[in-house]
């Protein structure tokens, strides 16, 4: 490697572009995949509104009674489009599901940092992570197989099996492993002076557990819940298999109902494209992805509130 | 160990008759009133002092006086810091190395550092030392063959070394993983060597063999050493600095900076008093 | 006293939950083996499915399933690698920076049906394509590429800092220090990440009703030539994949059989998906054992 003694120490010394082509090149890259990302999630974002507001820009449907309205007859002669039975259902299954999983994913994670951390690591961090990889039409499947003949048998409330109660069981299953990671990751986060001081107090476990240990990780536990029920939320085909699908807003936890996911799912293909029913399944769409913005915007609150 | 430091000086004795030619006492480094901050919190204080050529400079001073941050800003390691910026100048060969027109990537090459900890690249011992020739477009077996060679013979482990050059790097003890960090930085050519604490982390026998290392070293390159070790400061370098709180409290000649030194912080920081 | 019954109790229930957990799990596993395991045969996986008859196969829609995955990863990983990169090495604290993240955020949080509906209104309608597989790649690469970039980046952040140092003190480029020593040190969490993230668009499904469609027509295996309407390779076709068949066999199934057709890919799909699972993890510690030995 000869020595450039030659050049002056400003020829070799000051940046030039010439010097240092393999880098220009790489951020050039890199940036076109940052790029790319952006223009991804504009794109998403402004077709689907656009599309979503066709049905009431083209086809004139009052937005009023379409979030609020609970008559849906596409097909009768004054076709009404009320999604309010499929918005509530979406809500119903969303709220209730997080209500079965929330304790029972922050109950587990508790166990997992606090009682046993042995059988924790070996016994409930695999059977989380296998329950994790289980794809949700194969929840959906075993909800029809198994709960739904289930419930009919049990519970004489229950003609069909297909209720909200059966979605609302499978989508907490479904659900389960992503509460109890993110609040075991919140739990196992908090620094074990917080244990040892109120253990040193005389306080018992269940006592360091419910006055210190939760309150300290409430934020994060809130955002473990939130995003489960933004999975669940946004959950199609497990809970359009055992939902029941019908358009009458549900009277009790055993009717069947129908959620804006299974709607979209069930008349994509049997409505025309362009048509007014085929528009309005993609408002609902437009009402899914404005409350995914919703979900991003409690977390980053909760975030914001961390205390650890 | 006898052949081996005559077969070293052999290797010296080659490169260092072009620069005989050169001014002894020629200066490399001038630094006027330098000042580094993090953010607002001023690392360096308005520092000046002068660098000569084919000398060995030590840096001594409690922890956090400022002398890693100088030592990184020489070859603008700092400039990974986002919230690190600098006032004054350093002036090598007329250019002020802390300009922004400045090509950070040449300089490097000319100012090359070896870190505290040895930190090898998960590769073979050849492709540590390979791996920035490659980069510069250097090929060819026969020529990376001749330079990793003579990187190796320069930083003393050529002999413990040549009959595995193909095995990970981290199979070599800490001392041998030093050394080997100093000679892929010999590889380039560079014309100062920034050492800051190499043997700090290292067991007294691999110190010692640092120690001998650096000493051979100056005959070719211009050395400023970071260290927290008087013994050593005082053993092998020309020059010392004491840095205090971000300041230079005392810039002499070794000798007279361990014998006599004119500043009292210096003689109860060297005697240690305090640090 | 009073308390340490309280503590008793408490401790009794989380043991319960607990419990509960595992014991779910084990019913899942054990409906879905016993059940499904009896069904899978060679003539299972090599016969094409029928829609009338008794004795369908699922050979055309397992070959989907790795067909779109294998499209998918092919091009999500190049994009979600250097989206990590930029992430990690380039991106400067502030405005631009936190947009992208939000953008990332936001579509890891979209419903899959949604990126479905998305995929169908570019990839299907406005390309003139109608349902292909490429239509599906697609759609399940936006669903994919948030978690390939937080795969990529975390990885990258691993990766020790002085490691960087020196490459950069060698008087070496960014980019260069990127390709030669940062990205190799990364490559175990990579790699481990993304088989991860294979099972997870592996089993996906309602991104690929709308997209690559419920059908398959009739394949030759023999047919190697891509741009063949025949071709199993062919980008340009429709293709019911495992995920998207178990759905549809259980929602408009009218063959005889529809159980133990449903039995059979669930099993197939379960084990598929643990098979990555597991795989990940091997790979990830032998690659780390392998890269951070000393010889």
């Amino acid at each position: 490697m000869e020595k450039q003694t030659t050049l002056s120490a400003k020829q070799r010394l000051i940046r030039s572009s010439s010097k240092n082509p393999g880098e220009t090149r790489g951020k050039i890259l890199v940036s076109l995949c940052a790029l790319i990302i952006i223009i991804a999630t504009l794109s998403i974002t402004l077709f689907l509104a656009i599309k979503g507001l066709q049905s009431f820009i083209v086809n004139g449907l009052n937005p009023l009674e379409f979030l609020f309205s609970s008559e849906w007859n596409p097909t009768s002669s004054d076709p009404q489009y009320g999604a309010l039975p499929f918005i509530l259902g979406s809500l119903a299954v969303t709220l209730l599901s997080a209500l079965i999983a929330g304790p029972l994913g922050i109950g587990c994670a508790i166990f997992m940092t606090e009682i046993s951390t042995s059988i924790g690591k070996k016994v409930l961090q695999p059977v989380i992570e296998l329950l994790v990889g289980i794809p949700s039409v194969v929840y959906g499947f075993i909800g029809l197989t198994v709960l739904v003949p289930f419930i009919r048998n049990t519970f004489s409330g229950s003609a069909t099996g297909f209720s909200l109660l059966t979605g609302t069981i499978v989508l907490s299953v479904m659900i389960l492993p992503t509460v109890t990671t993110i609040a075991t990751d919140a739990m196992s986060s908090l620094p074990n002076s917080l244990r040892e001081g109120s253990l040193a107090l005389g306080a018992t476990r269940w006592q360091t557990i419910k006055k210190v240990l939760i309150p300290a990780a409430l934020p994060s536990l809130m955002t473990a819940i939130v995003l489960g029920m933004a999975r669940a939320f946004g959950e199609a085909l497990a809970v359009q298999m055992v939902i029941g699908n019908v358009r009458d807003l549900p009277g009790s936890l055993l009717d069947p109902s129908a959620t804006l996911t299974t709607i979209i799912t069930l008349n994509m293909g049997y409505t025309t494209y362009g048509s007014v029913d085929n528009n309005t399944l993609w408002s609902m769409g437009l009402i899914l992805l404005i409350i995914s913005f919703i979900f991003i915007l409690i977390i980053r609150y909760l975030s914001a509130r961390r205390k650890i | 160990m006898g052949m081996l430091k005559e077969k070293v000086d052999k290797s010296k004795q080659k490169t260092s008759d072009k620069k005989e030619e050169k001014d002894q006492s020629e200066l490399i480094l001038r630094v006027n009133d330098l000042s580094i901050y993090y953010g607002s919190n001023q690392a360096v204080k308005n520092i000046s002092f002068d660098i000569e050529k084919n000398s060995i400079t030590a840096l001594i001073g409690p922890s956090g006086c400022g002398k890693s941050t100088f030592l990184r800003s020489v070859n603008r390691m700092n400039d990974l810091i986002p919230i690190s910026h600098n006032q004054g100048e350093i002036i090598y060969e007329d250019l002020n190395i802390l300009d922004k027109n400045i090509d950070v990537i040449a300089l490097r090459k000319e100012i090359g550092m070896v870190f505290q900890k040895p930190n090898p690249f998960p590769k073979s011992i050849y492709n540590n030392i390979t791996h920035a020739l490659r980069f510069y477009g250097i090929k060819g077996k026969k020529r990376l063959d001749a330079i990793v060679e003579e990187s190796l013979r320069k930083a003393a482990l050529w002999d413990e070394v040549k009959d595995r050059l193909d095995q990970s790097a981290f199979a070599l003890s800490g001392g041998q993983q030093q050394r080997l960090c100093i000679a892929r930085t010999l590889a380039m050519q560079p014309n100062i060597l920034l050492l800051d604490e190499p043997a700090s982390a290292l067991d007294p026998v691999s110190n010692a063999k640092i120690e001998e290392l650096i000493f051979e070293l100056k005959k070719d390159y211009t050395i400023v050493i970071v260290t927290h070790n008087m013994q050593q400061a005082s053993r092998v370098s020309d020059k010392t600095a004491f840095f205090l709180n971000g300041r230079i409290v005392e810039y002499d000649d070794t000798e007279t900076i361990f014998t006599n030194p004119s500043v009292k912080e210096t003689e109860d920081y060297i005697s240690g008093r305090f640090g | 006293m009073n308390s340490k019954v309280a503590d008793r109790i408490a401790t009794g229930v989380f043991i319960a939950i607990a419990t509960i957990i595992v014991l779910v799990l084990i019913g899942l596993f054990s409906f879905i083996l016993f059940r499904g395991v009896p069904q899978i045969s060679w003539d299972f996986i090599t016969t094409t499915s029928s829609t009338v008859r008794e004795g369908g196969g699922i050979r055309d829609q397992l070959f989907n399933s790795f067909y779109i995955l294998f499209i998918t990863m092919l091009i999500t990983v190049p994009l979600g690698v250097l989206g990590g990169v930029y992430m990690a090495e380039y991106a400067k604290p502030g405005k631009i920076t936190n947009f992208i993240r939000s953008c990332i955020e936001l579509l890891a949080s979209l419903p899959s049906i949604v990126v479905g509906m998305f995929g169908l209104l570019i990839f299907v309608n406005s390309t003139g394509w109608g349902y292909t597989i490429i239509g599906g790649a697609l759609a399940l690469t936006i669903f994919n590429i948030p978690v390939m970039v937080r795969v990529s980046e975390d990885a990258i952040r691993s990766v020790p800092n002085v490691q960087k140092e020196a490459s950069l003190a060698l008087g070496i480029n960014h980019w260069h220090t990127i390709k030669t020593v940062i990205l190799p040190s990364a490559f175990p969490g990579i790699l481990t990440g993304a088989i991860l993230a294979s099972g997870r668009v592996f089993g996906e499904a309602a991104a690929l009703l709308f997209t690559a469609g419920l059908s398959t027509p009739r394949l030759d295996y023999m047919n190697w030539n891509p741009f063949s309407t025949t071709s199993p390779l062919n980008i340009f076709r429709p293709a019911e994949t495992l995920s998207v068949h178990i759905w549809a066999v259980n929602t408009n199934g009218i063959m005889p059989d529809v159980e133990a057709i449903a039995d059979g890919s669930s099993a197939i799909l379960v084990l598929s998906v643990l098979f990555f699972n597991l795989t990940a993890r091997f790979v990830g510690s032998a690659v780390h054992r392998k890269i951070t030995a000393s010889k």
